[in-house]
Order: C-alpha cells, then sequence, then structure tokens
C-alpha cells in the first residue's frame, strides 16, 4: 500500500481547487502588470512637459552652448535688463530664467550665476545646466593659461580597464551586474517562494488538526509519509501557480506594451541610457548582454538553481510543517515562526551585502555552506563562479539537513497533531522529541 | 473462544507521565469488548497504540495471530473520540480518499459505499461539502467511513455522541449488525447504559492500570451484593419492619406497585440463602415482590474507581 501518490494527489486537489488559490493565480499577475503600467504611464506623462528656459548672458560667453533638447527649450534673451526679464519670465509660461552677469574674471562669474524660478529647479535639470557652465569655464580658463581647445581634446581619454581573470576570461562591469541581477533574482525567488508556499504547507497542517480530521488519517498512514504528502502536494500547486504567473505576466506585458506602445526599458533607465540608445547603441548593447550571458556558466547554474531551490525549499518547508503540528491555530505560531524567518532574512542579508562586495570572501563562503541560509547565498555567488566541489558540498550538506530536519519534524508532527488545548513551549516541543 | 486481539503487558511513558502501567487485555472474535474508565485513565493511548497511532514502550500487540504490522491497519476500522472530516472537501470525494488509505481500490470502494449511502439513506449527500451538513450528519459519514473497508476489528471511541436517540439507535443496530456479520468490536463509552446493553466483556482503566476485566455477567456476580428488592402485605406494617430490621441488614426501596404493602431491599449473610429469606417473608405475611438487585454497570464502575 503506497499512500504517498494518493495524499500528494488530495493535497494537490484540494489547494488548486480552493477559490482564493484560483483567484490570485489570475488576479496577482494582472495587478502586477497593472501596477507596472501605470507607473510606465505615469513616468511618459511627466517626461513629456517641455520646460521653457530664458537665458540673459551678459558676459556673452555661454550663449551658444546651450541647445534645444526634448524636453528643455532655451530662449537666449538680449538688450533686456535683469529687473525686466524677471518680470517677464514670472508672468508667461516660463520655467525658469537663467542670469549670467558681466564680469572679467572668471573665478568670481562662477559665483554670481544665478538660476530664477517659481519652484525649486529639478535636480537633473540644475545638474545639466551646472555641466554645461562648468564645461565652458573650464575651457576658457585652459585658454587663458595658453592651451588651445584641439590640444584639450587631444589630451582627453577616456579610459575603461579590461577585466580578465587569471583564467583568461573576460569580465566587465556590465557582467558583473548581469550576475548579480541572476543571483539576486535566484535567491529573491527562492525566498518569496518559501515564505508564501511553506506558509500554505502550515495552514494545511492546522487545518487538520482543527477539523479534527488528523486521528481519522494517521489511523491509516504514518505521520511521515503524511508530512511528506503534504510538503510534495503543496509545492506542485505552487509550481503550477508560479508557472501560471510567470506565463501570464509575460502575455499581459506583451498586450500592454503593444496596445499603449510603453517601451517596457524606458521605465527604469536613466537619461543616458537613452541617449546611448538614441544614438544607435541599442544593439552594441544587447550584444554585449548577449555576450556576456554566454560568458556565464548556464548549465551549472540552471542544475544547481533547481538543486538548492528545491533543497532549501523542502528544507524550511518541513519546518512549516512542525510549526504547524505544534499549535492550535494561526495566531499561535508567530513564536514559532522567528526560528524560521531568522535564517532566512540573515541569508538574504549576507546575500545582498556581503555577496555584492566580496563574492568570494569569508564572511559569503561560510554562509553558502550553512544549509539554513546556503539556498539563496550560494545561488547569488555561483555566477561569479564558484568552484564545483564547493557547490557539491554545499548541496550534500543541504539535504543532508533535508532529510534529518523531516525526521525531526516527522517526531514533532507525529505528537504535535494529537494535542490539543494548549500553545506548546520549547520545552515541551523539546521534550516530545523523546516520546 | 479464539482470540482476535490480544494486548500483553504494554506500558506507555509520555516523559515523567505513565499514560499505560503493564495493561494486557484479550478480546475474543465476534464480541463487543467494552474498554472503560474515567477521563485521563489512558483508553485513548491503548486505542492509539492498538491502531499503531503511537508506539508501547514495552509489551506487544497480537492481532489475529500476528504481532502487529503496518498493513494490519486495512483490517482496523477505528472511529476516534477526537473525529472530524475535510470541511471543504465533498462528501463522496472525501470518503473516497479515506477508503482508499485504508487500501479499497477506488472501484470497490465507490460500489460499497453506494451501498452504505441507500443503507442509510445519505444518497443525496454525494456532493455536499461537510461543511453543509450538521454535525450529525457528518458523524453518520464519519460512521460510513470507519466501516467500509469490512474491518475485522472495529474501535468505536464514543460512537453516540452527536446523534439525536433516533439515530443513536440507528447506529447501535448497525454496531450488532457488524457483530453478527462476524466482526469484533471494542467500545469505549462513557453511556453506561449503552455498555449495559451491547458488551459481553468488558475492562475498566483506572490512573493508567487495569482494575477490572472480565465477562460482564462474571462481573456482575463478582460484585453481586446479596441484596434483594422485596414488597410484603402483612396485617401490621410497624411490627413487620421492626422485626425484620432486627433479623436483617435493611434498606428502604421504592418500586411501582400496585399493592398496598412494605417496600424494602434487605441484605442478607452468605450463611442465609435467598430461599430461607422467602421462606422466612411468607411465614411474615403475603410476598407480592422479590427481585435480586444486580449491580449497574454505572455501578460497578463508580464502586471500583472509587475503591482505587
Amino acid at each position: 500500500m503506497n499512500h504517498l501518490p494518493l495524499i500528494i494527489k488530495r493535497e494537490y486537489l484540494t489547494k488548486v481547487r480552493n477559490k482564493s488559490f484560483i483567484i490570485m493565480t489570475f488576479l496577482s499577475p494582472i495587478i502586477f502588470v497593472g501596477i507596472f503600467a501605470l507607473v510606465a504611464y505615469l513616468s511618459s506623462l511627466n517626461n513629456d512637459t517641455v520646460r521653457n528656459i530664458s537665458i540673459l548672458d551678459e558676459s556673452g560667453l555661454f550663449a551658444n552652448e546651450f541647445t534645444n533638447s526634448s524636453t528643455t527649450h532655451y530662449k537666449i534673451l538680449s538688450g533686456t535688463s535683469l529687473a525686466d526679464a524677471k518680470k517677464e519670465a514670472e508672468s508667461t509660461e516660463i520655467y525658469g530664467l537663467l542670469y549670467i552677469p558681466k564680469t572679467e574674471n572668471l573665478e568670481s562669474l562662477s559665483k554670481e550665476i544665478t538660476f530664477y524660478s517659481e519652484d525649486s529647479p529639478s535636480l537633473s535639470l540644475m545638474g545639466n545646466i551646472n555641466d554645461i557652465l562648468e564645461r565652458e569655464v573650464n575651457t576658457l580658463k585652459l585658454k587663458e593659461a595658453g592651451i588651445d581647445s584641439e590640444t584639450i581634446k587631444d589630451l582627453h581619454i577616456n579610459i575603461s580597464a579590461n577585466q580578465e581573470t587569471f583564467k583568461g576570461m573576460e569580465t566587465s562591469k556590465l557582467g558583473a551586474g548581469l550576475k548579480l541581477g541572476f543571483g539576486g533574482l535566484a535567491g529573491y525567488l527562492l525566498f518569496m517562494f518559501i515564505i508564501i508556499y511553506g506558509n500554505m504547507i502550515m495552514r494545511s497542517v492546522i487545518e487538520e488538526k482543527t477539523s479534527r480530521v488528523i486521528e481519522v488519517i494517521i489511523s491509516s498512514v504514518k505521520p511521515r509519509v503524511l508530512l511528506l504528502g503534504k510538503i510534495f502536494g503543496t509545492t506542485l500547486a505552487g509550481v503550477t501557480q508560479f508557472l501560471v504567473w510567470v506565463i501570464l505576466i509575460l502575455i499581459l506585458m506583451a498586450a500592454v506594451t503593444s496596445i499603449f506602445g510603453i517601451d517596457p526599458t524606458s521605465v527604469s533607465a536613466s537619461g543616458q541610457a537613452i541617449e546611448k540608445t538614441v544614438d544607435g547603441g541599442t544593439q552594441q548593447l544587447i550584444q554585449e548582454v548577449m555576450m556576456e550571458i554566454n560568458n556565464l556558466p548556464i548549465a551549472n547554474l540552471i542544475i544547481m538553481f533547481i538543486l538548492f531551490f528545491v533543497g532549501g525549499y523542502l528544507l524550511y518547508a518541513s519546518m512549516y510543517a512542525s510549526v504547524g503540528a505544534a499549535v492550535d491555530s494561526e495566531t499561535d505560531t508567530q513564536q514559532f515562526m522567528m526560528p524560521i524567518l531568522m535564517p532566512l532574512i540573515l541569508a538574504v542579508y549576507v546575500g545582498i551585502f556581503t555577496v555584492i562586495d566580496n563574492p568570494h570572501g569569508t564572511v559569503s563562503q561560510v554562509f553558502s555552506y550553512i544549509p539554513f541560509t546556503s539556498p539563496v547565498v550560494m545561488l547569488m555567488r555561483i555566477p561569479f563562479g564558484v568552484p564545483l566541489w564547493q557547490q557539491i558540498i554545499s548541496v550534500v550538506i543541504l539535504f543532508a539537513t533535508f532529510v534529518g530536519m523531516v525526521w525531526f519534524a516527522a517526531k514533532i508532527y507525529r505528537v504535535g497533531i494529537l494535542m490539543y488545548g494548549k500553545k506548546p513551549t520549547y520545552k515541551e516541543i523539546f521534550k516530545w522529541l523523546k516520546y | 473462544m479464539e482470540k482476535l486481539l490480544e494486548v500483553n503487558n504494554v506500558s506507555k511513558t509520555y516523559g515523567d507521565y505513565k499514560a499505560l502501567n503493564d495493561v494486557s487485555i484479550e478480546v475474543e472474535k465476534g464480541s463487543i469488548f467494552g474498554l472503560l474508565g474515567p477521563n485521563g485513565a489512558g483508553k485513548t493511548t491503548l486505542i492509539r497504540i492498538i491502531n499503531q497511532i503511537t508506539m508501547p514502550d514495552t509489551g506487544s500487540v497480537i492481532l489475529d495471530g500476528e504481532p502487529l504490522q503496518p498493513h494490519h491497519i486495512q483490517y482496523i476500522g477505528y472511529l476516534p473520540e477526537e473525529r472530524g472530516l475535510y470541511k471543504t472537501m465533498k462528501v463522496g470525494e472525501q470518503a473516497l480518499y479515506l477508503a482508499q488509505l485504508k487500501g479499497l481500490s477506488k472501484q470497490e470502494a465507490k460500489e460499497r459505499l453506494k451501498y452504505w449511502f441507500n443503507r442509510l439513506q445519505i444518497g443525496d449527500w454525494w456532493d455536499k461539502k461537510i461543511q453543509e451538513l450538521s454535525k450529525g450528519m457528518a458523524q453518520k459519514i464519519q460512521f460510513v467511513v470507519t466501516v467500509l473497508h469490512n474491518p475485522k476489528l472495529l474501535i468505536f471511541d464514543e460512537p453516540f455522541s452527536g446523534f439525536d436517540p433516533i439515530n443513536a439507535n440507528l447506529i447501535k443496530d448497525e454496531i450488532l449488525k457488524l457483530r453478527e456479520d462476524g466482526a469484533t468490536i471494542i467500545f469505549s463509552t462513557h453511556r453506561m447504559e449503552s455498555v449495559e446493553e451491547m458488551c459481553d466483556h468488558i475492562a475498566l482503566i483506572h490512573k493508567s492500570n487495569k482494575i477490572l476485566d472480565g465477562r460482564l455477567i462474571d462481573i456482575k456476580r463478582q460484585y453481586r451484593s446479596n441484596i434483594f428488592e422485596i414488597g410484603l402485605k402483612t396485617t401490621n406494617h410497624e411490627v413487620t419492619s421492626v422485626l425484620l430490621k432486627e433479623k436483617f441488614e435493611v434498606f428502604p426501596a421504592t418500586f411501582k406497585s400496585i399493592n398496598d404493602e412494605l417496600q424494602y431491599k434487605v441484605k442478607i449473610p452468605d450463611s442465609v440463602s435467598p430461599n430461607d429469606l422467602v421462606n422466612y417473608l411468607t411465614s411474615q405475611g403475603q410476598l407480592t415482590h422479590f427481585v435480586e438487585v444486580i449491580p449497574s454497570a454505572s455501578d460497578i464502575f463508580i464502586e471500583t474507581v472509587q475503591k482505587n
């Protein structure tokens, strides 16, 4: 008599048929894409406004340096006084007035330039204006010192150091970013998965206790089998939901972008990146990204992702199940959640701060062996290249701990599911292990 | 008689608490065995050990000649005191699931469920969810699920709780019918009238120890108090009363009667036979009522527990 498939099937079907589960499965992607579309729409709205800026340049040094862009239009004033220009700027739809006084001394000039506006101007606009002024003043100063502009251009050399590992593999800043992206995404995904579906397992254990069906069930099935069936069944339901989410989000994203004509990259990309795309750098960028992706140990990543994801999830799932068995209702779970959440949060912080700083440092290494943190930390480290033997040791430790944890959880589970009424203390739970 | 179940010297300790101390019982095939005891005596622990939910620390359990093994669960049907069903699952689906856990094939389970649902006239509940049913209705489903796989050994812990008198009777008749069909039944309850009515054999557990065990009728003989309830018509009630009280230990009694008579309970010493008592009473007047007072299961329960 093999009960495991039967239990997995029931757990899976109950979860998948549950109304709130179905609603969440289809609503979440819609909400997600909806928020995304809203943000994209709002930021495009913001970018559409054109700012008109008047420039009163009494020094006559900068008039030619300001060129219109899609969001800023410059208008050079001449023959008016500052007072008149201010008055005019105030009465018309002009965003601000840049005043450059006449002066002999470039150094004092730099302190006398003023920007007038109704509200405080946006940081990026001021940055742009300051850049332009600074560049011109620098050029003028150099000219004063007897260096002509051609020499200056020749002198200006762009440095971007090539990065290469000792084994001859080329690395780059872009590559590091991508690796972080991969690792971060994997770690974050696991973290979310554990919290959402771990809780689901816990609730399903509590439900069996509160409905008092548990004793009927375990007179037919070993508690360990029931525990495993619950974990696997819920995991399958979780994977189903995740897949539906990914597919729906992709479809909806495609729909939204084509309907509203929003360029998804424009939301996060900064002004500089846009400039880069405008001057035809897009293809080059994509090429670089593709090359970097090719450089990543893809096969290793995928295999390890699956192993660590499954191992890490199962480890935490069995902990959640034993918490469910120890208590009577969900409100009592608080005190037992800490030991589960602490290592999980620790893993994410170690992942974010330490791995980014030094992916192969001692702290990162240690935490990528500890089974409670290794799934997140190791997944973040692997894109940066971790020796295979280290990965294997970590996976072995993880799965060995999982087996130990199931044994431990099954003990708590076996006793806990038949205990009603009072909330156990840690001391009592420890005693249960000896029953 | 052949034994279906033997529990030999079973002990079980939870931490510092001894739940069962060297308890042995034997259950004959085809009998109804009453497992009695005050709350917290250890009955549920014993039942859980028989169901292999918990393991005994020492001692052994033999089912039908074999030491208890995991596959034996299909021969046992257990209705726990703390019982319930998945609230959001449909009745039919749930019954099928539980039957399959007991080792029935889906097809077989379906056929037997149809039979039982028709028998208890609950066929149209198949697609209802448990949470839509009343407690008594859910209990009926629970009963069906317990007996569905035709177990050799049935264990009922408080089977009548949650039933109205009509349904309780219905279930009682079903239990008796199951016994006729060859099942052996262990029955744990606090309702002494059901014990009286149904059990062939009882065991009493108190404070983790078995303090009484045997056929109900033997136990009653053992607990007989030589007390007789009598009704006597005499010419002078006062004088006869005084005489009776001088000769025997006498307690007041009341019972329904159409006669105007003396009503007493009389205890006779071992040296006096019931015949002697009858002879004496008839010499005093007209004997209208003579019954041996049989100790009820309830009396035995209370007396034994208090003595220990």
